[in-house]
Formats: structure tokens, C-alpha cells, sequence
């Protein structure tokens, strides 16, 4: 067990420490070796190395995506370390008194306990704290109802078998650049798997997957619901997340089979660069269901972190009367750019879809809706509704709709509506002569305009989500 | 309680009130009436201190303290409500949650205790109930698909939540048929406890018929032209107010 929480607050936050070169962090490069050298320190199958360096070659003959709205320095893959040991207790802050104390209002201001504050800030701890039996319980009860919740490391020596059968079939290795490079390098995540009949006894969260925490920069996730099985699962959190590593390159992949339904919550909020966005994450995520006959998918996502995100989870409704939703907040700040939205494609008969984006739009930032919806060829009676919103606060920054409709069937509906608006002077002067003051407002305001997404996330989530982008907008009004 | 003196104030750089002087003792409800550009608005809104409304001359002093010194919430949290003659949307915003932070701050702002969730149902139901506005209005969002009545009726509701020292009501009978005129004056007249004050303005005599007022002033041209009790309303009913216009060419 002690283990387990020393690699718990190992996880590596950018917290005003520097970090030594120790000795079992690579040197930065990728190349063939480094992948075999990646696959050797985590034990992995012949299979499974075979499949990482396919994706490598893979890799090497796509060309970087350029096409998001977004506009970032090169990336440079080669001055990457694409593995690093976890931190020892010697080269963390030894207390909350060496971390960045701005990180810690903002702490405070969540409410978050004073332990996982110094989880969160990296700090070195003595490996005490209540999160230890709580795990411990959370895990027997799964395991009484035949969940499997694990680090994707773990599965692929534990349950080859499944890791085999799904991983890569729903967001394949020459999927995209980023998917390819993610396949050949990654190097954590989680794995789950509902046995067939089975409602999870409880939500999953990353929270309680404090034996991995430290996922690094490649996360890759796989989750399987057997027919007629229900799973929820929480990534994230909202406390501001430092990361040392620039860039994030996540996968995720769901299959829903006949009659399940998976609900996939996400609240990012990665370190977002300073004022004039320098030292910012560029997190690039391809996240991308698989729904069976009547199965369910449903993506919800606030999105309030990193200096560039690019991320569209998508459904493909497979099977016939499947259903697939997206529900998106995303706030940008600063100088923050999100370039985000879905696809929903229509394979199966009766499928449905529903698309709610919200975009905020403050300081001089970027925000764009990027969406897709197929309608296949036999895609009878398929329906989509999507809804498109975008506020602006202040007059310097930016919101942008690409939606893309394409219909090959012509029984299938596909309905669009945006809207772009501000907030006004007349709705801050209500809150004003209410007593508010304009921060107040302003939280107040966009809360209302996010609403119909927030309902969606689980209760505790949503209360966070809030409060989150409360503190992420001030400042925002002058 | 209110005292203006002399008050100049800009709209976009154009001078609209030129001048004006208002006494308004605790208790006391002054009916402020005119003709359309007369500043009656402008008036409301230099008071509750909106953007783009500049006093450039003059004093306003409200139970000892310099109004204009304060900012939009300050004035607010002070016991300054507006009763908006064009209630916005807030779309997605509950009127419950709208309020109770409204009240809630304005408490804290008097050094009370903060409501708790039970206890402001308690008084928003109440409060729904005295201005006629079915419960499920406390879940619908902030004006959001209320008709004009309701908007007005919803603001009087929310004056009853937060009890304000100086209600200024601008207009808050336009639009309204007899029995939602009558709903807004029960409302108010409810409120008058002898210590709160309300400054009523209206471009009709109509509302005065049901909340009977201490004293009645017309601005003309940025300016109290002329005081008097309630007859004063009466007068302007039947001449209306074509006579100040007769009265500013003889003083020209």
C-alpha cells in the first residue's frame, strides 16, 4: 500500500521546483528504442510492444493536424522525455509553505482539504491520509460486483484477453496524429470493464485512482460495458492541475455494447499559461465512443483549463436506436484557445443525438465549436439536435461555430441552432442594483448560460463546476 | 433620509438634469411625474448610480452618506432599490437563486445573518404570493418568457425580499391593465411602514388613484417645476402638461 500512495503524491505538478535529471527518466527523443525501453520498464507483453511500434511507424509518415483554429509554436518531439520515473520524496516542495501561493488561494477557494492540496501540489508527504481506506472499501465493492477498475498497465497483464479485443478499435493507431503518437508512447490510464446485466455500484473517479496517478502526459483510457450494463465515470477534477510536461496527448475509448449506456464526465482544468499564455498545456485529446444496438453514450465536459485544447469526444452510433449526447461548457481566458466540439456519426437505424455546447469568451481568447454529424446511408429515421451558444464577456476575444452537417439519408433530421450573445450592461446592472458586485454577476450570469450542461454532470461535479468557473472569470470584468 | 441639491447630470455627454433639488423625509412617498424626456429616468438611474449616467454638478446625500461616492452595489447595499421600468433576462439564472444571493449579500452588507435555504423559500413564497405570481415563477429563470405584467410584478416581489430603506419605482406602471396596476400598488403600499420612503415615477396620474403619495413633483427640463401635494397629480390629469410648456416660454 505504501507504495501505492508514494506514486499518489507523485504526480508531477510544475510547482516551482526544479527537476533533476534522475536515473531512470529518458533522455528526450523518440525513436524505436525509447518506445522498447517505455514497454520493458512497465513489463509489458511481446504483443504489446509489437502494437506500440506499429503506431510509431504509423506516426512517423503523418503530418501534424493544422487545420483547428487554433495556432500554437511547433512542437518539437524530439527535445521530449517520454518517460520519467516517478519523483522522490527529496526533489518535492517538503511542505505547502514552498508552493506557489496564488495556486493555494485558488485552493482554499474550492474548499479543498488541506491533504489533497498537498496531493495536488506535489508535495512530499508522509503517506497518511483517510483517501487510503476509502479506496480500499471503494475497491471491494466493486469487486463484489464484478467492475473492473484498474490502471491500464495493470489490465494489459492482468486481462490481455479484453485489453486485446478493444483497445485501438474504437479510436484506431492511424486514427490522427496525436492518437498515433498517443498508441506508441503512453504511458498510464485506466481500464474498465462492466460484466454484462451490471449497474456500478458507484461513480468512478479519478479520485480514487490514487495508485496511478501519475499518468503523465499520455493517458490512455478504455472503458467496456458489456450488454445491458450502466457505468459512470468522473475525470478530473477541478482543482488547477500543474503539469511540468507541455503536452498532452490523451485517448480514450468507450464501447457500449447492446443495451448499455456509459456516462463520461470530464472537468479540465490543466494550468492554462500566465497572462500572455507562456508556459501553458496544449492538451490534444481524441476521445471517441462506440455505441451497440440501443446502447447509450454520453459525453459531458467543462472545459475551463490548458493554453490550447483541442478535443472533439465523439459517438458512432453503430448499432441500431443508439443514442449519443454531448454536453460542453468551455470557458477560455487569458489567452487560452479551445478548438472543441463532436461528431456524431449516424450509422444504425432510429440513432439519435444530441449536441449542447456552450462557449465562454473572456479576455482576448479563442473559443471555437467544431462539430460534425453523419448521416449514414442507412441511418433510417436517424435524428440530431444541436444547440450552440456562445457568451462574450469584454470586446476583445472571440467565439467561432464550424458546424458540418453531412446527410446521406434523406428520412434522417438533423437540426442546428446557434446563438452568439454578450453579457450585457443592463444584466450586470440588475445584479448591481441587487447588491451583487460585478465578479458576483458576471459567475452568477454565465452559471444561468451553462445551466442546461451542468445538469448533467453528477450533483457534486456540478456544485464544483460552478464555483470553478466563478474563480476562472475573475478578473474578467473591469 | 434623501436629499438632492442642485443636481446636474450627463447622459452621452448630453445635459439632462439641470438643477434638480428633492427632499425625501423617512416614511414619505414623493410621486415624481412629467412629460417624456423630462429626465424622470435619468433621475432614477444617476440615483442608483448606472454607467453612463454622470452627475456633474451637486450633492446627493442619503442617511448621512455621499450617494455619489458610492458604487452601484454599495448604493444597493445600502437600502437604495430600483424598480426597473424594462426588467431584463437572465436567462438560465432561477429567480430563487437570483434572489437569494441578492438578499444575502444586501444582509450581510447590514450585518445580518445570511438566510438559510428553508428560511428564504419561507419568505419568497410569501413574497410571490403578495404580488399575485404563481410559486413556479421562483424556478423560472430571471424574467425569462414573463410577460410585461409579470416582469413588473416580479420586481415589486423582489423590493418586498430585500427591504429597502428608499424604494424608487421608475414607471412601474406602464404596460399594466387595472388589475395588475392594483397588484404593484398593494404590493407597495404594503411596504409603507412609516419609515421606508418611495420615490414614484410615473408619466401618469393612474397609479397615484391606488398608492396615495406625500407629495407630487413635476420635473420639466431636468428640473422640479413645480411641488405640491396629491392634488398636484389631479391637476396634471385634466390639463395635463402642455402648461409648462406656456410657463417656460413666459420665463423665456
Amino acid at each position: 500500500m505504501s507504495e501505492q500512495i508514494d506514486q499518489a503524491i507523485a504526480r508531477k505538478y510544475e510547482a516551482g521546483f526544479i527537476s533533476d535529471i534522475e536515473s531512470d527518466t529518458l533522455p528526450p527523443g523518440l525513436s524505436e528504442d525509447v518506445i522498447r525501453h517505455i514497454s520493458a520498464m512497465k513489463e509489458e507483453p511481446e504483443w504489446m510492444l509489437e502494437w506500440r511500434l506499429r503506431a510509431f511507424e504509423l506516426w512517423k509518415k503523418m503530418p501534424e493536424p493544422d487545420w483547428a483554429h487554433i495556432g500554437y509554436d511547433l512542437i518539437d518531439y524530439q527535445s521530449i522525455s517520454y518517460y520519467s520515473a516517478p519523483k522522490s520524496m527529496k526533489d518535492k516542495p517538503q511542505s505547502l509553505a514552498e508552493v506557489d501561493p496564488e495556486l493555494l488561494r485558488t485552493y482554499e477557494k474550492l474548499g479543498i482539504p488541506l491533504h489533497e492540496q498537498e496531493m495536488l501540489a506535489g508535495v512530499a508527504v508522509d503517506a497518511v491520509f483517510d483517501s487510503v481506506s476509502v479506496v480500499t472499501t471503494f475497491r471491494a465493492k466493486l469487486e463484489e460486483a464484478g467492475v473492473i477498475f484498474c490502471p491500464i498497465s495493470e489490465a494489459i497483464k492482468k486481462y490481455p484477453e479484453l485489453v486485446k479485443k478493444y483497445l485501438g478499435t474504437v479510436v484506431p493507431r492511424a486514427d490522427n496524429f496525436f492518437a498515433a503518437l498517443n498508441s506508441a508512447v503512453f504511458t498510464d490510464g485506466s481500464f474498465v470493464y462492466i460484466p454484462k446485466g451490471v449497474r456500478s455500484p458507484m461513480e468512478l473517479s479519478t479520485y480514487f485512482r490514487i495508485n496511478e496517478l501519475n499518468t503523465g502526459q499520455f493517458e490512455r483510457t478504455l472503458i467496456i460495458a458489456e450488454e445491458g450494463s450502466y457505468v459512470s465515470y468522473l475525470e478530473g477534477c477541478t482543482a488547477p492541475q500543474r503539469d511540468e510536461n507541455q503536452l498532452h496527448a490523451a485517448v480514450v475509448e468507450l464501447v457500449a455494447l447492446d443495451d448499455a449506456e456509459i456516462k463520461y464526465s470530464t472537468v479540465q482544468n490543466w494550468y492554462p499559461g500566465d497572462e500572455n499564455g507562456k508556459g501553458g498545456i496544449y492538451n490534444f485529446v481524441t476521445k471517441r465512443g462506440i455505441c451497440e444496438k440501443n446502447a447509450k453514450i454520453s459525453w459531458t465536459q467543462v472545459e475551463t483549463g490548458s493554453a490550447v485544447t483541442w478535443k472533439y469526444p465523439s459517438c458512432i452510433l453503430k448499432g441500431d436506436n443508439s443514442v449519443g449526447e454531448f454536453y460542453s461548457v468551455a470557458l477560455t481566458r487569458g489567452m487560452q484557445q479551445a478548438d472543441t466540439g463532436t461528431k456524431m456519426i449516424h450509422l444504425g437505424k432510429n440513432t439519435k443525438s444530441t449536441i449542447i455546447s456552450k462557449g465562454i469568451s473572456a479576455g482576448r481568447s479563442s473559443n471555437a465549436y467544431r462539430g460534425l454529424v453523419r448521416m449514414g446511408p442507412n441511418a433510417d429515421g436517424a435524428r440530431n439536435f444541436t444547440e450552440c451558444d456562445s457568451l462574450l464577456i469584454g470586446d476583445q476575444c472571440g467565439a467561432h461555430t464550424f458546424p458540418y452537417i453531412e446527410s446521406s439519408n434523406p428520412s434522417a433530421i438533423v437540426e442546428h441552432e446557434a446563438t452568439t450573445s454578450k453579457v450585457s450592461d443592463d444584466q450586470l446592472f440588475l445584479c448591481k442594483q441587487r447588491g451583487m458586485d460585478a465578479e458576483k454577476a458576471v459567475s452568477l450570469i454565465v452559471n444561468g448560460f451553462c445551466k442546461e450542461v451542468f445538469k448533467e454532470l453528477p450533483m457534486e461535479f456540478a456544485v464544483e463546476a460552478g464555483k470553478l468557473l466563478e474563480i476562472s472569470l475573475e478578473g474578467s470584468v473591469g | 433620509m434623501l436629499s438632492i441639491k442642485n443636481l446636474h447630470a450627463n447622459v452621452e455627454d448630453q445635459n439632462i438634469l439641470k438643477g434638480l433639488n428633492l427632499e425625501v423625509g423617512p416614511g414619505e412617498v414623493h410621486a415624481i411625474m412629467g412629460p417624456n424626456g423630462a429626465g424622470k429616468s435619468t433621475l432614477g438611474y444617476v440615483l442608483s448610480g448606472r454607467d453612463g449616467y454622470e452627475a456633474t454638478a451637486g450633492n446627493i446625500d442619503f442617511s448621512g452618506t455621499n450617494l455619489l461616492d458610492l458604487e452601484v452595489e454599495e448604493r444597493a447595499q445600502a437600502g437604495l432599490f430600483l424598480a426597473f421600468q424594462y426588467p431584463v433576462e437572465i436567462p438560465g439564472v432561477s429567480n430563487m437563486e437570483f434572489m437569494k444571493e441578492s438578499v444575502n449579500v444586501i444582509r450581510k452588507a447590514r450585518g445580518e445573518e445570511p438566510l438559510s435555504a428553508a428560511e428564504f423559500l419561507k419568505k419568497a413564497k410569501a413574497a410571490a404570493k403578495q404580488v399575485n405570481l404563481p410559486l413556479d415563477f421562483l424556478k423560472r429563470g430571471v424574467n425569462e418568457g414573463f410577460s410585461g405584467g409579470e416582469k413588473k410584478r416580479n420586481e415589486i416581489m423582489q423590493m418586498i425580499l430585500l427591504e429597502p430603506k428608499l424604494c424608487i419605482l421608475d414607471e412601474s406602471d406602464s404596460g399594466l391593465d387595472v388589475d395588475a396596476l392594483q397588484v404593484v400598488a398593494n404590493g407597495v403600499n404594503s411596504q409603507r411602514d412609516g419609515k421606508r420612503s418611495f420615490i414614484i415615477i410615473t408619466h401618469y396620474q393612474r397609479l397615484l388613484d391606488y398608492i396615495k403619495p406625500d407629495f407630487v413633483h413635476i420635473l420639466a427640463d431636468g428640473k422640479v417645476a413645480k411641488s405640491g401635494g396629491p392634488e398636484l397629480a389631479k391637476e396634471v390629469e385634466k390639463t395635463g402638461y402642455a402648461w409648462l410648456e406656456k410657463a417656460g416660454e413666459k420665463a423665456e
